[in-house]
């Protein structure tokens, strides 16, 4: 018996679930590797087994498309055509001419290497969250949204008791929401746009009902929470010793600039602030596959420029759990009829191509609309920290641009160290971009996180159970 | 002449370029720097910085690189802590006798050129960097070998210089007038107009050359330089394996990889060194960067469990006799070249510029400048 054809999928979030049951169904062999214990990903993020949540649904929309994805999950791999790496840290994937090796370290330690050899590949590797910097935003007890999300969903860890969520774009509101059911005093939630815009300005809304009844849904619950809500503020600055004891917030005026007089204090011990996310590109990056823009560039089948590489999801462009599932399902299925040799019919996807559609074009409009104030880099001051990892302030940044002459990104961090550190400028990019006043170039990080010399030294071993295809 | 800009048009900002910019500006010029990208945009950006006499064969190139390494330590008095100069010496070892062997004759030979060097024994090598693997069979301590921080050092020779910097600003074409000489250059933003120009492109030097009707043989020879997590200070010297030498002389346009380790001012260590002509291929490349770690880590075993944070690639400007071209361009009055250093331009930099300073000014270069004439290649070009 021939060997069945082998996908690596990067990434077992929606995409990636779904592009893996797509492409299992249709006689692919799919190895899922992912640094989680758990599949899911950020959207579907599961409470650690040892905490016996009694109704994690509580925290999750969407909860049957989960069961969906979890049971069609399962049985493939009770059945074998699926195997699921967790706790696999993907560094690099290699492109060699017998096909494509997915490197990772297995975690938690990070030290010990596996292996993934397939005939193609998905990057579903999911999106990282925009943080921008500002006065007092390195003291403890300011988080990002995203990390409150992820501990109130994964830990059901309550992070503060008074909270103020801030920022803009839709994360907010389940934040807020969420902070709130979960016990938490909201403060504030201030959101740095006007929805109205977005609402006036497009037409997408329309078609999508469904995020209409969700908005509707959040607008309910922060009523029934009593969450003050404040559209067209930011926060200028959080203040605190050792940790967070409030933040300032002011409004701003059509030009983005805080309005002088309007500023007020509001006690807290949390901020949770977003400004929404960003694309992970670096194992597509180290390939060599084309971006437009931050994005991984892909066809109407979710192929990259790079043959074998497909990307689905968060990587391809930020547009969320329906839209990830979507692509994810038109990438399994183009990936499965190629590998056969044969050519794919779009017809046969024609529903989720729809929804791809529809969907982008409504983030489209969101991302319009829930933009950070135009000014706000005028708000970091010279002593705050741009790049907390090397410890780089706005001040040094600013003085490589009017000094030293750097005028992009990369000759910024050559000359201050901005984005050399751990975080590789995964970060702190956004912020440092933002006060250089220069363009967000893509970092070219080709290892997509740090590995020890030894483990590159040395060929890395190959995974203990990734030949199952062949029984 | 109408119209005239400034004395001298630099085009590049890397190291070289603001080398010659400096010096040049110090002998009273007014100098003009343009540069398509941002200020060590090319090969500058993409090295570690390396000033080095360890590496030189006797000949041209040794001799630059003693006079560029004294107007380092004369730059230094004035800019040491900014471009973070450190004169920490290199260390070169060898893992065999007949190694040794060869790399105690070359250091002979280099001591009586003007070179410090001094001979370590097998069990001395750790007094001087005690993370070495055991069981070498010696070394030669270098103590001029020095570094900089490439891309801090062209960003302040340039601000030290005072010249006008155009950066993002691409030169189209050489400016001549009807008797052939240089007036200037036109760029994708109006033309700059001086009697003379450096070619300090770097890499790219050919291009630039052709713009203005000359033949100069630069090409790409890529390399990978892996950088490790910030570490307490462990590699205290450059040190390297004596095959590198051979390495650099080398003309193959195949991988070599030969290890060069150091650590840094600001933490990380840098591991190098790969030598490929690939052309201006930007791809990552997994073989290379393997090669790089088992080297590095078979002459420090620690690092085995360093991790490494990122690895970054560049294009040396690569001539195939391994010498620069730096001088007047006897076929175009005006043009005058600085580029094609290989490996070594951050080292080469500062006597580069001071030599280019020189000849602008009309007065006798201090080296003789005839190994390096840019026109050498004139005849291969034309066969």
């Amino acid at each position: 018996m021939a060997e069945r054809p082998r996908l690596a999928v990067i990434g077992a979030g929606p995409a990636g679930l779904a592009a893996a049951l797509a492409a299992a169904a249709r006689g692919v062999h799919v190895t899922l590797v992912d640094s989680a214990a758990e599949p899911g990903g950020q959207f579907y993020r599961q409470p650690a087994p040892g905490l016996r949540a009694r109704r994690p649904q509580a925290l999750h929309h969407q909860w049957r498309t989960w069961e969906r994805l979890r049971g069609g999950l399962d049985a493939h791999l009770a059945a074998g055509g699926v195997t699921h790496l967790s706790d696999h840290h993907v560094w690099c994937v290699e492109r060699e001419s017998a096909g494509l090796t997915v490197h990772a370290l297995l975690g938690p330690d990070q030290e010990r290497p596996a292996a993934v050899h397939a005939d193609a590949v998905l990057l579903a590797t999911g999106g990282y969250e925009k943080v921008l910097p500002f006065p007092g935003w390195t003291l403890p007890g300011v988080v990002t949204a995203g990390g409150a999300q992820a501990m109130l969903k994964g830990g059901l860890v309550l992070p503060g008791r008074r909270a103020v969520v801030a920022g803009s774009g839709p994360l907010l509101l389940p934040v807020a929401t969420g902070l709130a059911a979960a016990g938490a005093e909201v403060a504030a939630l201030v959101e740095s746009a006007d929805p109205k815009d977005f609402v006036r300005r497009t037409r997408a809304l329309a078609a999508q009902p469904a995020k209409l009844a969700e908005g509707a849904g959040y607008a309910a619950a922060l009523l029934r929470h009593r969450i003050p809500v404040r559209t067209r503020h930011t926060v200028v600055a959080a203040h605190g010793g050792e940790r967070l004891e409030a933040v300032s917030v002011a409004a701003l005026d059509a030009e983005g600039r805080p309005v002088p007089g309007t500023e007020r204090r509001i006690a807290c011990d949390t901020l949770a602030v977003g400004h929404g996310m960003l694309p992970h590109t670096d194992l597509a990056e180290g390939l060599g596959c084309r971006l437009d823009g931050p994005n991984v560039h892909v066809d109407d089948e979710q192929r990259t420029d790079v043959p074998g590489v497909w990307a689905a999801g968060e990587a391809t462009g930020i547009g969320g759990a329906a839209l990830s599932l979507a692509e994810g399902h038109i990438a399994g299925r183009s990936i499965a009829a190629r590998l056969a040799g044969t050519e794919p019919d779009p017809r046969a996807w024609a529903p989720a191509a729809r929804a791809r559609t529809r969907t982008r074009a409504f983030f489209a409009a969101l991302e319009g609309a829930y933009a950070p104030p135009a000014r706000w880099a005028e708000q970091v001051t010279d002593g705050t920290l741009v790049c907390r990892c090397e410890e780089v302030t706005a001040g040094a940044v600013r003085r490589a641009v009017g000094e030293l002459g750097a005028g992009d990104l990369r000759t910024v961090k050559l000359l201050t160290r901005a984005g050399m550190g751990w975080c590789q400028g995964r970060m702190c990019a956004p912020g440092v971009a933002g006060v250089a006043g220069c363009e967000l170039a893509p970092g070219r990080r080709l290892l997509a996180r740090p590995v020890p010399l030894g483990v590159l030294a040395t060929q890395a071993a190959d995974a203990p159970d990734e030949d199952t295809s062949a029984q | 002449m109408t119209n005239r800009l400034c004395d001298v048009v630099v085009v590049g900002a890397g190291m070289v370029g603001a080398a010659c910019a400096l010096y040049a500006a110090r002998a009273g010029l007014d100098v003009v720097v343009v540069d398509r990208g941002p200020v060590a945009g090319g090969t500058t950006g993409a090295g570690e910085g390396n000033l080095l006499v360890s590496d030189k064969e006797l000949g041209p190139e040794l001799e630059l690189a003693l006079l560029s390494g004294r107007l380092w330590t004369d730059l230094a008095e004035e800019l040491g802590t900014a471009i973070e100069y450190e004169p920490k010496g290199g260390v070169v070892v060898s893992a065999t006798s007949e190694g040794l062997t060869a790399l105690t004759e070359l250091a002979a030979a280099q001591r009586a050129a003007g070179v410090e060097t001094v001979s370590v024994d097998s069990d001395r090598l750790r007094d001087l960097e005690p993370y070495l693997a055991p069981g070498l069979a010696g070394g030669v301590l270098y103590p001029q070998d020095a570094q900089v921080m490439p891309t801090l050092a062209a960003a302040h020779l340039l601000r030290a210089s005072g010249a006008r910097l155009e950066t993002g600003r691409t030169v189209t074409g050489v400016l001549r007038g009807p008797d052939g000489a240089v007036r200037g250059v036109t760029t994708d933003r109006g033309d700059l107009y001086a009697p003379a120009v450096v070619n300090a492109a770097g890499t790219w030097g050919g291009e630039v050359a052709g713009l203005a009707g000359v033949h100069l043989p630069v090409l790409p020879r890529r390399g990978f330089v892996l950088v490790t997590e910030p570490l307490p200070r462990r590699v205290r010297h450059k040190v390297y394996a004596a095959d590198y030498v051979a390495d650099v002389a080398s003309d193959s346009a195949a991988l070599q990889t030969s290890p060069v380790v150091e650590g840094t001012a600001a933490g990380p260590v840098l591991i190098g060194a790969s030598r490929e002509r690939v052309g201006f291929d930007r791809s990552f490349s997994l073989p290379v960067i393997r090669a790089l770690a088992a080297g590095a880590t078979r002459l420090f075993p620690f690092l085995e469990r360093v991790r490494a944070m990122r690895t970054y690639l560049g294009f040396r400007p690569y001539m195939p006799d391994h010498l620069p071209a730096v001088g007047p361009d006897p076929r175009v009055p005006g043009l005058f070249h600085a580029c094609g250093h290989e490996g070594a331009g951050i080292g080469l930099a500062t006597g580069t510029g001071h030599l280019i300073a020189q000849v602008l000014g009309g007065r006798a270069p201090d080296l003789d400048l005839a190994p390096f004439r840019p026109d050498r290649f004139a005849k291969e070009a034309a066969s």
